[in-house]
This record gives structure tokens, C-alpha cells and sequence, in this order.
């Protein structure tokens, strides 16, 4: 099923995404690369007029539960990092393999390998032959690992094979049956909560391990102001230390909880407005790296349930980009700021030539209205289910072509 | 024992159907204060009847209402099935716990299965904090919430005060227009796993009473202090100067890990004696929304205490506030004049 870049293409008239700044100029891909940014277009060029619009880097998308992709065509992803939370998990060779190869030609697809058989967080997971496999990093899965002396010993090994590990930081023994953060929202709704600090405990000891280890970390999601608190402090003493967020979590609150609604339902848990604040301010100062869809597509039976028996997750690839939008529009970030946490940092943590607009980096471009407005609508959603938090709410930023490996895709 | 007065209720709610504008009773959070009045008064008709050696009313002749509880429940079951049947009413009850649930029916097809058998009412008990609010959005008949997760039970709330109000007027303490202003209620016992404690923080407040809470903190929801209530540790310090003094169990079915050392234990701190009880004002009413647990979070002598404790009188109430929320809900349906149209709340 081969894929190829059949003759150049010259993106003329666009505003180009660098990590430096927005700039106008030609972007020329050629043989499925980035040829030239700034060289005029040469003959033979097919010409496509950007008509002003951006010309980003594909997005990079740093943890994903299932490939969707309608979903992420849709949002301008042209890469993912799949968490090994499938069915079966991706703890053995053979399965990263298979899943490395699952999203081609129009869609790559970066396994993140297991770090424990059966993620029970127990026994090390064949990591290195993983790796060889395709896998691009490695990943606790949905849950943390409870035991320091597994984690401590992962991290270890993850620090020789020189992969980052990407946690979920929360707390097992306070966080377990939580369905929300502790605070007045669980108590009127009578939902079983934890308290925002099993994120900070979570954080504090990965952090530590991975200095004693020397190991990279990735914290896929810091929601909380202590927990960031950490990371930033980590950072400050160079620790290797780099921390994600979903949208959900700059968006939302736990007020978003209200009649239950299910989509809210989450992992972590929505917090209070004063962690959500934390979170934005952390994007701002750069304590927070990356921004990821958690793409979790949740069919109605999953959950159209009460709320604490609903499965938590959300389909975010869609709105991804939108919501990443907001903050350049409010002045948190730079457009191109906006870009690292989507592209070229998530693309940085992977270790693939991606994610940038740079030459020789793969051609995965996309073409962005970031003023069109449009309305999120659960019930039209391209993914495989329309789990959305964000449903009827206008918002704008939308991707006009994409291109993956210089090959254009229908959108 | 007073009879209801008609004249006193003139003036405190909207006339007709505009009273009790709502479909379904989830939760006492969804009610205004005249609404919780407006229920109250009507359930005083039912206790006069029930008082009665014929309590028979045709009210919903020819109604079927559904109890559907998906959790195991007594006194509450018990109570609806008797409320439902003193109005005329074919009761059926549906134990789900043990049903089609088992067998891996999703919630909402149960619902979906339950409305297509075209109930006038459905009584719905869960497991699960908002399961009553999801099912109630999937069929057309008024359901009314028997207990949710943690979340709410709505009616225990409206028995406690109307309870209360009867308690209050047989000591000459009640006030004409139904508030309960000044009252001090503290609430003790397994808060964070207590719908009833809920409710009734929400119901207490709303009737004007001042509610304080205690339990060890394991067992207090956390933020709660939002929701207007005062939070003790020191059960001698909740009850100083309580007017009424409301016990609940500990809830271990629900309990997820160890919480408190012993039953033991846990009545040495926080168990209801006599002696605790002296430090309450001196004619403090007892109450407990049962089941109880004599020895641990009340003594014997307290929960039969002459006098003091209502607790059988709130079983009594039970009933009562469950028909007039049965024929409240089902006035449209049945076309009572004023009732028939009107926009839901």
C-alpha cells in the first residue's frame, strides 16, 4: 500500500509556523521531505496557494487510546503516540509491530511500549526488543506504577535504552475508585472522589526516581497547581523532566460535572478552577511541554451510565487544535508556542524528524484557518464516537488541507 | 395532634399546577422552598388518613406505578409499595439487584424496558449517584428517586421534616408558615456515605434551620463547609445547644478500606448515650432514618427514649410523604383541574 510524494509541491502565499515565528514565505516539499522554507517555488512546482492561511507542521499527538483516523485527519494530527492500553495491551514485541504498521500510508502511528506485562505494573515488560519493534517511547499506561522499586528499576532501564517513560501520575491508593477530585462538586453529586494531592504525590515520587535513575520522564498529564509546582521545581534543578496536559484540563473544571454529565468523566478527574487557572499559567511559563488529545473514543454504552460507572476519556482529536487556539488567542502563548506543545515537542520526546517546519523533516503539513468558527457537535463528530466535553461550544481554528509525507489527504 | 389548616397554607406557593411544577422528584437540590412546603402540607391530608382504621383513598385508581430498586432496601420499598397502594394505585415491585441487570442489560435499557411497559410511576432506588436523573430522562412517566448512590434521597428528607413539623406543633414550637428558622439540627454519624445527609442539608437549609455536621473527618465530604453546614469533629461540640440531634449509621456496605478502628471505637466517640445527649438542649429530638445500629451510633435507651425520639413517627411520615408525592407527580397525567398544562421547571 505505498504512498509516495508523486511531484514537488510549492505552498506559496501562506504564513509559515517555525519555531522562531510566524513568516510568510514558500514551503517546498519534495519526495515525501521538507525541501526549502523561503526558496521561491521551482519549475514543475504544483502550486497551491495558501491564500494567507498558516502552513503548520502536522501535529504530533503525545498519547492517544485508539487510531482514529477521520478524527485526527480532521484535526490536522499526522502522528500518534498510542498508549498500550489496547486490547490485548502493547507488552510484546510482536503487538508493537503490528501497531507500529497500523496507520499507514496516511497516518503514523508511534506505539508507546508497555513498561509492565499486562500494565499491572508488576513484571518489566520486554522493552528493548519493543523498541526495536517500533516502539517510540514507553508508557505506564492508564494507571501508575504503585511499586517504587518497579518503577525505580524501569527507569533504570528506560535510562540505558535512553526512552523517555510517560507516567500517569496519580496516587492508586487515594486515587482508585475516585470518579472526581475531592471538593464541594464530588460532595453535592455524591461521587467518590481523591484529593488533588494524589497527583503531587504521584509527581513527587517520579520525579525523584527518575533523578536517581537519570532517566527522561514524561508526566502525560499535570493537572494540579502542586503537582506542577514539582515540575517546576524539577525542572529548575535539571531534572529531565517534561509534563502534558489535555484540553479538558485548561478548558474545564469540575463544575463541568454538573447532572453528571459523563463526557466530563475523565482520568485524571476535572479539578478545581484554581488548578485549571495553574494550568494555563504553566503552559504560559513552559512548566508544561506538551498538549495532547487523550483521544478516547467511548461508545454510548461506555458511556451513557452513571457517572461514576461510566469509563472515563474523551474524544479530543478533533478539537485539539481549537482548543490549543483559545490560548493564543487570550494571550497565554505565541502561535508558534502553540506549535511545540502540538508538534515539535511531543515530535522531540519521540525522537522522530517530525513536528517542525525544517528541512528534511518529514512533509507533514497542515493548512490552518486559525480565525474559522465552527461548533463542536458530538453527534456529527468524525471519530468513532462523539465523547466530546466540548459539544455545541463555538469555537475556532480548523484545518483547511493536510498533507502527510507530502501526499495530500481528503479531508 | 393538630389538623391540617387549609387557611395557613393561602399565599405560600403559586395555585395549581404552577405549586409543583416539576416531572420527577431527583433531588431536594431542584426544589424551591415554597415546593418543599407545598409538599409538605399536602402529605399532612395522608397522615390524618393513615391515622384512620379505613385508610383507603381511589385517588390514583387505576395507576400503576413500578418500584424498581436496584439496591436492596426494607423500609423505603415497604413504604412506597403502601403509599402507592393506600391511593388505589397497582403497585409492583421490581427487584433489579437480582434481575435482568444481572444478566448485563445496560441501565438504560431497563429503563427503556420499563416505560414501554407504560407505568404511571416509577420509583427508582440505585447504587449510583445520578442513576435516578439518567433514567428519568429515558422514559415519559414521573419518577421519583428512592435513594441515589450518595447523591440524594429526596423523600427521607421531606419525612424527617415533616416529622419534625409535627414534633414542633405538639410542643406549641412550630411556626404558622411552615419555616424552620433558628432550629439548630446536627447531623452525625457516616456523612460522606449518606445521601439522607444530604438531602437533608439541603431540605434543613432551605426550611431555614441552621445544620451542623460530625463524623471523624475519613467520613466527612470533603468542601462540604460550601454547602452552608457547620463541620465538627468533637461530637460534644456539634451537640452543644442542638435542638434536634439526627443519627446515621455507618454505611460499611459502601465503605471502600477501613475508615474507623472498631464499631467499638467508634461509639466511644461519636455514639449517642444518654450522657451525650444532656449536652443537646434539654428537650432535644432524636431522630434516625434507620436501619439503626443499637449500641454502636445509638444507645438503646436513646432511640426509645418517651418523649425525645421520633424515630418511629418518622416511619410513620414515610408513608404519608410518599403518597402525596405519588399523587403530587401524577396530577397531570390523572388532568386535575389547574394541573393539565404548564411548563416544567
Amino acid at each position: 500500500m505505498g504512498m509516495k510524494q508523486q511531484s514537488p509541491i510549492a505552498i506559496t502565499g501562506g504564513r509559515l509556523v517555525t519555531a522562531d515565528g510566524i513568516a510568510e514565505g514558500v514551503l517546498r516539499l519534495e519526495d515525501g521531505v521538507i525541501a526549502a522554507l523561503g526558496a521561491p517555488p521551482k519549475d514543475g512546482d504544483t502550486i497551491v496557494d495558501a491564500g494567507g492561511k498558516l502552513v503548520a507542521p502536522g501535529l504530533v499527538d503525545m498519547g492517544v487510546f485508539a487510531i482514529d483516523k477521520p478524527a485526527f485527519h480532521f484535526g490536522g494530527i499526522t502522528r500518534a503516540a498510542l498508549m498500550p492500553d489496547q486490547s490485548p495491551p502493547l507488552d510484546y514485541p510482536a503487538r508493537v509491530r503490528f501497531a507500529a504498521q497500523s496507520g499507514k500510508p496516511d497516518f503514523w502511528v508511534h506505539p508507546l511500549a508497555g513498561a509492565t506485562i499486562a500494565l499491572e505494573g508488576e513484571s518489566l515488560a520486554e522493552i528493548a526488543m519493543m523498541r526495536d519493534a517500533g516502539a517510540r517511547a514507553i508508557a505506564t499506561g492508564r494507571g501508575w506504577i504503585a511499586d517504587s522499586g518497579v518503577m525505580m528499576r524501569l527507569l533504570q532501564y528506560a535510562a540505558m535504552l535512553d526512552m523517555v517513560v510517560v507516567t500517569h501520575a496519580e496516587d492508586g491508593g487515594l486515587a482508585k475508585n475516585a470518579a472526581a477530585t475531592a471538593g464541594e462538586m464530588a460532595t453535592r453529586l455524591g461521587l467518590p472522589s481523591a484529593p488533588a494531592q494524589a497527583e503531587a504525590l504521584a509527581v513527587a515520587r517520579d520525579i525523584a526516581l527518575a533523578e536517581v535513575a537519570g532517566a527522561r520522564l514524561h508526566l502525560r498529564q499535570v493537572t494540579t497547581r502542586a503537582a506542577l509546582e514539582l515540575v517546576r521545581a524539577a525542572k529548575a534543578r535539571g531534572v529531565s523532566v517534561t509534563a502534558g496536559v489535555t484540553p479538558a484540563h485548561f478548558m474545564l473544571s469540575d463544575l463541568a460535572l454538573a447532572e453528571f454529565r459523563t463526557f466530563a468523566r475523565l482520568s485524571p478527574p476535572l479539578r478545581s478552577e484554581d488548578d485549571r487557572q495553574a494550568v494555563i499559567a504553566a503552559i504560559g511559563d513552559g512548566t508544561i511541554d506538551v498538549v495532547a488529545s487523550g483521544h478516547d473514543p467511548r461508545p454510548p454504552e461506555e458511556k451513557n451510565l452513571p457517572f461514576a460507572d461510566a469509563a472515563a476519556g474523551m474524544a479530543g482529536a478533533e478539537t485539539l487544535l481549537a482548543m490549543v487556539l483559545t490560548l493564543v488567542r487570550d494571550g497565554v502563548i505565541a502561535m508558534e508556542r502553540a506549535f511545540d506543545l502540538v508538534a515539535r515537542n511531543p515530535a522531540q520526546l519521540l525522537g522522530v524528524e517530525a513536528g517542525g517546519l525544517a528541512e528534511g523533516y518529514e512533509a507533514d503539513i497542515a493548512l490552518i484557518d486559525p480565525e474559522a468558527p465552527w461548533v463542536v457537535d458530538a453527534r456529527r463528530s468524525e471519530a468513532q464516537a462523539g465523547n466530546t466535553p466540548f459539544d455545541r461550544q463555538p469555537v475556532q481554528g480548523r484545518v483547511t488541507a493536510l498533507w502527510k509525507g507530502g501526499v495530500a489527504i481528503s479531508l | 395532634m393538630t389538623s391540617p389548616q387549609d387557611t395557613s397554607s393561602q399565599g405560600r406557593y403559586p395555585a395549581g399546577g404552577r405549586a409543583f411544577p416539576h416531572r420527577n422528584l431527583i433531588s431536594i437540590g431542584a426544589l424551591q422552598t415554597h415546593e418543599i412546603l407545598f409538599l409538605l402540607d399536602e402529605a399532612e391530608q395522608w397522615v390524618e388518613l393513615n391515622r384512620h382504621a379505613s385508610k383507603d383513598s381511589d385517588a390514583l385508581n387505576g395507576l400503576t406505578i413500578i418500584n424498581a430498586f436496584f439496591e436492596n432496601s426494607t423500609r423505603t420499598l415497604l413504604s412506597f409499595e403502601i403509599a402507592g397502594k393506600r391511593l388505589g394505585a397497582d403497585v409492583v415491585n421490581m427487584h433489579a439487584a437480582q434481575s435482568s441487570v444481572k444478566k448485563g442489560e445496560t441501565l438504560i435499557d431497563t429503563a427503556v424496558t420499563l416505560n414501554a411497559m407504560r407505568a404511571d410511576a416509577i420509583v427508582i432506588r440505585h447504587g449510583s449517584s445520578g442513576a435516578v436523573g439518567l433514567i428519568a430522562g429515558k422514559v415519559d412517566c414521573p419518577v421519583l428517586n428512592a435513594g441515589d448512590g450518595q447523591h440524594e434521597h429526596p423523600t427521607q428528607a421531606l419525612l424527617d421534616a415533616l416529622a419534625l413539623r409535627y414534633t414542633l406543633r405538639e410542643r406549641g414550637d412550630a411556626s404558622s408558615d411552615g419555616m424552620m428558622n433558628g432550629l439548630t439540627v446536627t447531623i452525625c454519624g457516616d456523612i460522606l456515605h449518606s445521601r439522607v445527609a444530604r438531602s437533608n442539608i439541603l431540605n434543613l437549609q432551605a426550611l431555614g434551620a441552621k445544620v451542623r455536621l460530625c463524623s471523624p473527618p475519613a467520613l466527612m465530604p470533603s468542601g462540604v463547609e460550601a454547602m452552608g453546614v457547620e463541620v465538627f469533629y468533637r461530637f460534644d461540640d456539634a451537640l452543644d445547644g442542638a435542638d434536634v440531634v439526627m443519627m446515621l449509621r455507618l454505611q460499611n456496605e459502601r465503605m471502600d478500606g477501613q475508615f474507623i478502628p472498631s464499631p467499638r471505637e467508634y461509639r466511644h466517640l461519636y455514639g449517642l448515650t444518654r450522657e451525650r445527649l444532656a449536652l443537646a438542649r434539654p428537650d432535644a429530638i432524636v431522630m434516625h432514618p434507620g436501619p439503626m445500629n443499637r449500641g454502636v451510633e445509638i444507645d438503646s435507651d436513646v432511640a426509645d427514649m418517651e418523649g425525645r425520639s421520633i424515630i418511629t413517627q418518622q416511619v410513620e411520615m414515610g408513608v404519608a410523604i410518599r403518597m402525596a408525592c405519588l399523587d403530587v407527580l401524577t396530577r397531570r397525567a390523572r388532568k386535575l383541574p389547574g394541573w393539565a398544562e404548564g411548563e416544567w421547571a
